[in-house]
This record gives C-alpha cells, structure tokens and sequence, in this order.
C-alpha cells in the first residue's frame, strides 16, 4: 500500500480520543480495522490528514448484557461478533450476518462499528442495524448522544457521524420470543461483497406471520428498510403463497446502483426472490405438537 | 526404488512459502532508489505538453523524466513473431512521448530514495493531452470510418492456413453449425505482481526481474538498449507465477536500465495490483467465427474459423503469434477433410494482450468443443456419442491431422471410459430428466471436454516456419562434485512449476545418487548462461528431457574412469544404485568414488582430463500432445442465474509421470484457471476505454471456497516423440475447462431456448439469457 503521508495517533481513552478528534479538523479519520479505509488510503481515493487510531481502546470492545438490549462496542471485530454467546442468544440475525463478511483475515481486523461508521450500503452490518432498530452512540467533544438506524445512514458512504465524532457502539434491541432469522446473501464468490442481501426477521404464532422486520443490503444509497414487505407479510398464513407476494413488494421504493456485477433490474429481481427465500428460512417451524 | 514417478514434496516450497527467499521486490542494494511512473489517464491522446519539473522540489525526489526524456535511447519494445511479410508492427516505445494509446500507458516518471515519496511526486507532474478518439470495438476498428489507432490502419495483419479442400467439404454438407464465440479479455494474476532491480557496475549491468524469460530478456534488452549483451547480467530470482505474463519484454524493465545508467544508482519498481491490472499484458480477447459441416450422422467434413483477435495498442513479445498457436487446434482430436483458419489481429486503444495460460489453445478447444456440443443436439444425439464418431481411434497413432501435427500417441477411449465411470454420467442424466421434468428451480447440466493441446514448445524448424524469432531447443549441465554431489544447471525458468524437485528426480534416478544430494540452479544467465526460458508447456518435455540426457552422459564419462579405475573395459561395467560393477563379480565403484577419483586426478587415464560434467541441448523432433477428458456437472438456480459447479471430473492423459504431486497441483489449479474464465474473470473497459476492473474486488478470481473437490485421475499412454515418454502438463487444466463448464451451462437451460451464455457466465448474464 503505497498512501500519501498522513500524521497519525494513537489515543489512550475514549476521552482522549473525542478531544484529538475535535481538534484534528475535517480532514482526520478514525482508523478501526482498516478493512475499508486502507483499501481507500491505497487508491488515493482518500487524503486524511491525520488517522486516530483507536484499535487499542479496550472501552471500544466487547459485548455488554444492558437488560432489554445489548450494547455492542465499535471496535468489536466481526469475528467476534458472529461468536459472541449473547449475540447468538438475543441477536442472532448479527451473527448471520457478520459470518457472511468477506473471509476469516477479514472478519479478525474488521470491526462492528466501522462497518456501520463506514456506510457502504453494500456492507452486510448496516442493513442488519437497520432491521433491528439500533442506536448508535456517538462521542464528541460535546458529549454523547444517540441516533437511531433510521437516521444514521444518510447516504452513500455518508452518515450522522461528523468530524470529530467517534462511535462508541450501538445498542441492540433484544428482539424477545418466537422469532426466527435468516441473511440471505448473493454474491459471485464467497469472498465477495454482497450483490444484493436480505436481513429478515420473522415473528410467527398459530402458522400465521405476526410481525417481520426486513433489511435490504446494497439496494440504495444506503442500507433499506422494506417496510413495504414487513406490512404486506404482517398477518400471511405462512403456507399459502402469502410469503411470496409479500416479498414481490421487496424492491418497492428502493433506487438500486448499477456496477459491472449486476444492473438496477436484475438487483430489483434479485430483492424478491431473496426476499421470498429470507423470509421463508427465517419463519420458525411451529414446535412439534 | 526410482526417484521419477515418487510424489516428493517440493523442495523449493518452504522457502517460497514462507517468502523467505529472494523475490525481486525483498531485494535491498546499498543506495537504491525507487521508480513511480505515472501512467496514462487516457485512453488515446496526443501529449501537447509534459512538465516534470513540479515533481523535482518534492521531498526525496532525485530524478524524473518525460518520455521525451527517453526518446533518443528508448528505442522500441520488440516484437519477436512477425507472423506475415506484411505485417504492420507499429513502434512501441517504452514510455510514450508522442500519442498515448491505452490507459495506463507510462508517460512520465519520478525516482525517489523511497516508494512513498516517488508516488507522491506524481501529482506535481503536469501534462496536457489533446484527446483522441478510442478505438475499443474490434469490429468497429476495421471499419473504414474507425478512428486510427496507428497512422498506418487498425489492421495488423491477416493470416490464413487452409488444408484440405473446404469448399468440397461444406457443398451439401447436410449439417452445418455456425456460431460466434466471444473469448473475453482476461487478466493473468500472479501472486508476486512484476518487480524490477536495475543496477550499473562500471559498464556491467544486472537487472533482477520477476520474469519467466531472464535468457530471452538479456538477448531482447542487448537489442532494445543497446547494452552489448555480454555486459548485460539478467536474473529472475524466486518469481512468483506467471501465467505468461512474465513472457515479455516490459517497458519497466527497459525503463529501469536505462534509469540506472543515466543515474549510476540501482533502482527499484514493484508494481502495484492496480497498476498491474492495467499493465501487465492481457490475455483472449478475440471473436470466434467457427463454422463446421457434418454428415446427417455427425461425422465432421470440414471446419472454418474466421477469428478476430484484439492486439490492443502495440504488438508485445509474441503478441500476433498467440490466436496462431490455436490454429492447429481448432480440430482437437477429431478427424476431418478440410480446415480453413483465418485470423485478422485488430488494433485497439487497451492494454496490449499476449500470452496467457494456454495461449491460443484454450481459445480453439473452447470453439470446437462448445461446437460439437451443438453438432449433437442438431443431429439429437449423446454429445459424448458425437465426439466418438470423430475422434482419432487409439489404434490410429501415430496420425497426421488435417492440421499437419503427427499426435504421437494418445488414447482417447480410455480417459473418456474412466471418466465417465468416476463422474457417474448416466446417473446424472437420470437426474437431469427428474428435474427438467419437474421443472425444478435448480436445473442440472453436464459439459464435456474430450481435449488435448500441442505444447512443448516446439521444434526449431516449426518456429522458424512460423517466422517466429527464436529457437524452441532447451539445454542442460550436469555436474558431479567432488563429494559426490551434484549440480544440475537448467536453462528452464521455474516460476512455481516446481522444477528444482523434478530436474533433481530425473538426475537422481539418471547419476544413481540420492534426490537430497542434488542442487538445481536456474535463471541466472551468469550461473545458467543458456536457455530458452518456462512457457507453453515446455520446461519438462524440452528441458527435463536436456537434463536426462545430460546425466546420461556424465554417466559415461564417469564409467570411462571407473573402468580405469578397475582396470576393465567400459563395456564390462553395469551401472545401477549409483554404482559401476564388473559384470558378473562384486568389485564396484560407487559414482561417489569416482566422483572423488576425478577430483584428485591422482590416476587418470593417460591423456585424459578431469572432466565430470556433461551438458546437453535438447530440440525436440515435435510438439507433445496431452490430453484428455474433462466432465463436468452444474446446478443452475434459474431464479438467480446463479451457477454451482457440483462436481467435477478430470481425466487427463500427460504420458509418464515424473511427480504426481506436482501433475496433480498443476491440474488442480490450471482447472480453477479455466473455470475462472468461464464464470468470473473479465477485463472490462468503459466507453472511453477506462478499465474498470482495476481492483480483485471488480476482476473476480475464484478461490478454493468457490470450487468443488475435484476429482482427478489419469491414464497413461507415453509420448514416443522423447525419451521421458513425458508430455506437459502445465496448461492442460486450463485448455480443458473452460468448455466443460459452459456446455454444462448451456445444457442445463438448453430445453430453456438458451443456446449461448457469453463468458464469464455471471449470474446476472444467466439470468438475462433466461428471460
Ligand atoms: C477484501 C475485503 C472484503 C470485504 N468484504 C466485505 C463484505 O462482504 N461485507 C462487509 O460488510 N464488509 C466487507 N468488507 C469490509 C469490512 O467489513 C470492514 O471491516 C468494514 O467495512 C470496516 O471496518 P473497519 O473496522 O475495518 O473500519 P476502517 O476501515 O478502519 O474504517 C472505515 C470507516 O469508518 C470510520 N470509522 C471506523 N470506526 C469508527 C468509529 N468507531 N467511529 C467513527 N468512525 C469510525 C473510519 O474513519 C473510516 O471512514 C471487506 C473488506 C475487505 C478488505
């Protein structure tokens, strides 16, 4: 990697690090993994001026137990993720999710809240966070705040993080009985990014869906939320073709790119059948009688 | 116990491996410095203006030049294959300095004590271009409206070879297939991108490059730079794949030289992936017009190809000898009356393409297997069934193609036999039925490839005959130490192929001495001053047989003083385990003894010297013909496009074998090389010739998690045309697959109305083929 020179620090606290970045100006990073920001500094597609280093805050890291939800730190790696006890137990549709990314040299360096913080809508976290309704908590020189997923991806690579915010980590909802989950990713090769996913959850009681939550991955400027399909599938008797209907209404409103492996229709094609597949794998089967 | 036909470990993998060794680019020289160049944004220009002068104020920067700079000593990266009298070889200098003409050209240069800073000072480099039109459409280019890639025309040249009497063949034909075939443009990916150290001591020069060809080099660089060869030093240290992209004679290597001279400092450049993807030469890219008559019961008359083969902007190496290398393929192993090739090399504005892993082959066998396909749905048989009816029966060889290559041996029925009993093919049919039947989502298809090659390139008088520039003989030197080691000195040019543990197999088995007790010592042209270099399946069949028979007359050279030793005559002495015996006693000498015997000079026969080398230079009497079966069976998700391979069975047929470890690797990957190509590779330019596939994540390779186990066998029918019975194996897997995959492609969704899927079968383009 052959990057143009750039200052760079490594802070100690999360304090520390809210007060550099304040101070560093538009032009600092913050440099997680480095998965998707090395590749950036390589291309000279990015000029950072200074990189602010927090692979060694060990507040970032971990997984808490916080009652009705799990607060995730920023710096938890993707492999930790897809084998965290509690994420399997309370969010598991995470685990589906980061176990899809990239390989294994990937998932150890790459981290839960750079994915997020990156806001490539064709990253497999963002469209998760997005089905789940995570929080993300920032930290400024001002203070911590807190913005929900529906506001945190604001475009292409864009998000509510400024200059000068770090993120913490992001809170989960436990999601709480009879729900199922499947990620239902499609790319060409099994290293490779995601030409279109779908992150579903799918509450189901008496063989009838009761509730769903679907996320869409690389199908917009930013991760999706199919709400067109959760209201279409909410009450489908879960034998009767209702599944499939539903999931013809996945790439409803969505504004898909268009790049050498895949043009906008075969993406909005792509968006139902997996659609379909996602919600169907993701129903749980009625306990035996 | 022989050494040949042992599964030995490599001896050369731990260090490569572990990248413990020399790669050029892990190569420190005191006071180096490091070369940037900076590289063409467009695809055709005229360059109105350059000004380098903005890079000289930046830190660490020591030098940087335009191609102007150049121009009076660059003179023009050569072109060894002129294939006719008319052909037009435009001038390709090293860095451009008039026009540029595809994107990624080199225009300018920094040199800086490090990368960093070389790559930095780019930006301050100023340059003006006028635009001119691309030219990126083949078919386009020839057209008289085309804007001009070179004054003199978009047209290279056109070569024709015609055998049989075609027309005779095609009047009346009761079937005729006609179909165009598109091979893409592909990228050769070596692991080790090309690296490149030139340094000057006095008027010596040595250049380190991660090549395949350090004896072709020094020869084609002596003319390029004018350095007299005998003060040129070239050496391919470890290099870490090729797939011929490292046959070349590259502007960064020329570039480097006469770098260095005008500096008098060694200098470094190690390309960038992207930059690679851009610059190391492109391999396919051609149109395939294949044309094929039969009678009503399949049996081939005569076959027509009419190919179009993009040159990009220059002609490299062997640029216009490549879809040639193909034109005595287009029959396979069929037998027929008449073939007529035809091939036009095009200009165009991109990256200049060359050899890549098959070179010509893979492209004829793709067109003539994907046609017999279609001939044994026209007549609706088994398409195995329509390749039985043509093939050269065992009983047949030796026997002269239409092309006119003798195949020396071969045995088609066998590999197809054990093929089919280890794929399980009427099972699978059974299969196909059940699902085509139930229209399942997932349908089922079986390809087959019944292929072979012509590799072992090649006899001198061929290649002189196909005006190709140089030789095809390969050479080696054997010499046993005075401990009894020995020293193998090979003009073949490993770049992962695994020489050092082969070349040691053949000379251990041949000197009777243990495979530990031999050094293989290679691309260096001080240390192995004469070769012809790794490429088209050669090193084995060429240069393995060289080091056979080197040993064999070292052999003799050392039974000359074993028989004086014993005071016998040469011809009393059996030689076996690496010992001389008097026949029919037990006095002996092991090789050994006498090894050490020639080394003191103590007792030599009157008038002799110590002599226990021995060299030999092999020019093979002709081609040698692997061959094989290869099958295949995918699962076609009809709702995505996407293509599962299932299983794949290989039976390839490569004569005897020297290391099966070593065969099987070279299959198992020149089968994921192939497949590659049939599902994920393609080099892709925009409309303004841009590429776009400037990263892995937009040029796709596959990787172990996205193919089956293979499942790999042989037969093994020797080559009678060399003393190994050996044939190469390098480019089999390769030249097999590709149309194994798309005729289970195309016959998974032939009830479908699908007759084609353009390669690389993306699920996107499936999907689109279905609708
Ligand atoms: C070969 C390869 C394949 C990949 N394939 C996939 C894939 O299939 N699916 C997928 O989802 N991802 C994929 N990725 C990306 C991977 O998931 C990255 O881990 C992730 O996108 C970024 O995480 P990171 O920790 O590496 O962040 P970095 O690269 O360090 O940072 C990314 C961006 O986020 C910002 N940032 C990071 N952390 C914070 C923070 N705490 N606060 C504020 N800003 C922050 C950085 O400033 C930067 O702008 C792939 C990456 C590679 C190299």
């Amino acid at each position: 990697m052959i990057p143009a020179s750039f200052d760079y620090i490594r802070p100690v606290s999360i304090d520390e690090a809210a007060h550099v970045l304040g101070n560093a100006g538009d032009e600092a990073k913050v440099l997680a993994g480095g998965q998707s920001l090395l590749p950036l500094l390589r291309l000279r597609l990015a000029y950072p001026t200074t990189l602010v280093d927090v692979g060694r805050l060990e507040e970032l890291r971990g997984i808490r137990d916080e009652g009705d939800h799990l607060f995730i730190g920023a710096m938890t790696t993707h492999d930790e993720v897809m084998r965290a006890g509690a994420i399997r137990e309370h969010a598991p549709l995470l685990a589906l999710a980061a176990a899809t990314v990239a390989d294994p040299a990937v998932r150890h360096r790459g981290t839960f809240g750079g994915s997020l913080a990156h806001g490539d809508p064709a990253g497999d976290l963002p469209a998760v966070a997005r089905a789940l309704d995570a929080q993300f908590v920032i930290r400024s020189m001002e203070g911590e705040r807190s913005v929900g997923a529906a506001d945190f991806f604001v475009d292409y690579l864009e998000t509510a993080l400024g200059p000068g915010d770090l993120l913490v980590g992001v809170r989960v909802p436990k999601l709480g009985q009879g729900w199922g989950f499947h990620y239902e990713k499609f790319r060409r090769t099994a290293q490779a990014w995601a030409i279109v996913a779908v992150a579903a959850a799918v509450r189901r009681d008496n063989g009838v869906i009761q509730e769903a939550r679907v996320g869409l991955t690389n199908m917009g400027t930013t991760p999706v939320r199919a709400t067109a399909v959760e209201n279409a599938v909410r009450g489908a008797a879960v034998d009767n073709g209702g599944l499939r209907e539903a999931a013809n209404e996945a790439d409803d409103g969505t504004e898909p790119p268009s790049d050498l492996h895949a043009k906008p229709d075969y993406r909005r094609h792509l968006a139902r059948v997996l659609t379909f597949r996602a919600l169907t794998l993701a129903t749980p089967t009625p306990p035996p009688a | 116990m022989t050494e040949v036909g042992t599964a030995r470990k490599r001896k050369e993998d731990g260090r490569l491996i572990t990248g413990r060794t020399q790669w050029t680019d892990n190569l420190q020289l005191p006071g180096m410095l490091h070369v940037a160049f900076l590289r063409s944004p467009m695809a055709h220009a005229r360059i109105s203006r350059v000004d380098v002068s903005g890079a000289l104020g930046r830190p660490g920067v020591i030098a940087a030049f335009s191609g102007q700079d150049f121009a009076a000593e660059q003179g023009s990266l050569p072109c060894a294959w002129p294939v006719t009298e008319d052909i037009v070889i435009p001038d390709h200098p090293p860095m451009a300095f008039e026009e540029v003409r595809y994107v990624g050209e080199a225009v300018a240069c920094v040199i800086a004590t490090d990368r960093y800073k070389a790559a930095d000072a780019l930006e301050a480099i100023e340059i003006d271009y006028e635009p001119l039109e691309p030219v990126l459409d083949m078919e386009e280019a020839l057209t008289d409206a085309s804007p001009k890639v070179h004054a003199a025309g978009n047209k290279s040249f056109t070569w024709k070879f015609a055998q049989g009497d075609i027309d005779a063949a095609f009047a009346d034909a009761p079937v005729v297939i006609d179909r165009t075939y598109i091979q893409q443009r592909l990228i050769p990916t070596a692991m080790e991108p090309r690296a490149v150290v030139a340094q000057t001591d006095g008027d010596m020069f040595t250049l380190h490059s991660a090549t395949q060809i350090p004896h072709v080099l020094r020869v084609m660089l002596a003319v390029v730079t004018g350095i007299p060869e005998h003060k040129l030093r070239v050496i391919a240290p470890d290099v870490g794949g090729g797939f011929g992209s490292k046959l070349q004679v590259t502007a960064e290597e020329v570039l480097a030289l006469l770098i260095a001279r005008r500096l008098g400092k060694p200098v470094k450049w190690t390309e960038s992936r992207s930059e690679g993807n851009l610059t190391v030469h492109h391999g396919r890219d051609q149109i395939q017009h294949i044309q094929l008559a039969a009678t009503q019961d399949g049996v081939i008359k005569g076959l027509k190809v009419d190919l179009l083969a993009d040159m990009g902007a220059y002609l490299m190496l062997v640029t216009p000898g490549i879809p040639l290398l193909g034109a005595f393929m287009y029959n396979g192993i069929y037998k027929m009356d008449a073939l007529d090739f035809t091939c036009t090399g095009v200009f165009t504005t991109k990256m200049p393409t060359d050899a890549y892993r098959g070179a010509g082959r893979p492209e004829a066998t793709y067109a003539i297997e994907r046609a017999m396909d279609e001939l044994a749905v026209e007549i609706g048989i088994d398409p195995l069934e329509a390749r039985r009816r043509n093939w050269i029966r065992h009983e047949e060889f030796p026997y002269t193609t239409i092309a006119g290559l003798t195949y020396d041996s071969g045995n088609y029925e066998a590999a197809t036999d054990k093929a089919l009993a280890l794929f399980g093919y009427d099972k699978l049919r059974v299969e196909q039925a059940d699902r085509r039947e139930r229209n399942d989502a997932v349908q089922l298809g079986i390809g087959i490839s019944t292929y072979t090659e012509m590799c072992g390139l090649a006899p001198s008088r061929v290649l002189g005959s196909l005006r190709y520039g140089a030789g095809g003989w390969e050479h080696a030197q054997v010499r046993l130490l005075p401990t009894g080691k020995a020293e193998v000195i090979t003009g073949t040019s490993p770049h992962g192929q695994g020489h050092e543990t082969a070349w040691s197999q053949i000379a251990a088995d041949a000197l009777g001495v243990p495979f530990e007790d031999v050094t293989v010592i290679h691309g260096d042209t001080m240390t192995a001053p004469k070769g012809m270099d790794t490429y088209g399946s050669r090193s084995l069949v060429v240069g393995g047989v060289a080091v056979r028979k080197a040993s064999e007359r070292l052999v003799d050279k050392a039974r000359q003083l074993a028989a004086h030793m014993m005071e016998c005559s040469p011809d009393d002495l059996d030689f076996a385990n690496g010992a001389f015996t008097v026949k029919g006693t037990e006095t002996a000498k092991t090789i050994q003894e006498v090894a050490f015997a020639g080394f003191a000079s103590h007792n030599l026969p009157d008038g002799a010297e110590y002599d226990l080398d021995a060299s030999a230079t092999i020019d093979p009497e002709n081609f040698s013909y692997p061959h094989g079966t290869h099958l295949c069976a995918v699962e076609v998700d009809t709702e995505t496009g996407f293509v599962k391979i299932r299983s794949y069975v290989a039976v390839d047929d490569v004569g005897h074998v020297i290391n099966p470890l070593i065969v099987e690797g070279q299959v198992h990957g020149g089968i994921a090389q192939g497949i590659a190509q049939a599902l994920y590779e393609e080099a892709v330019y925009d409309a303004e010739g841009n590429l776009l596939t400037t990263t892995m994540a937009d040029y796709l390779l596959p990787s172990a998690a996205d193919l089956p186990d293979f499942v790999t066998d042989r037969t093994e029918t020797p080559a009678t045309s060399n003393p190994l019975g050996v044939k190469g194996v390098g480019e089999a897997g390769t030249i097999a697959s590709t149309p194994a995959v798309v005729n289970a492609i195309v016959d998974a969704l032939r009830p479908r109305g699908v007759r084609d899927v353009q390669m690389p079968c993306t699920p996107e383009r499936v999907w689109r083929a279905l609708q």
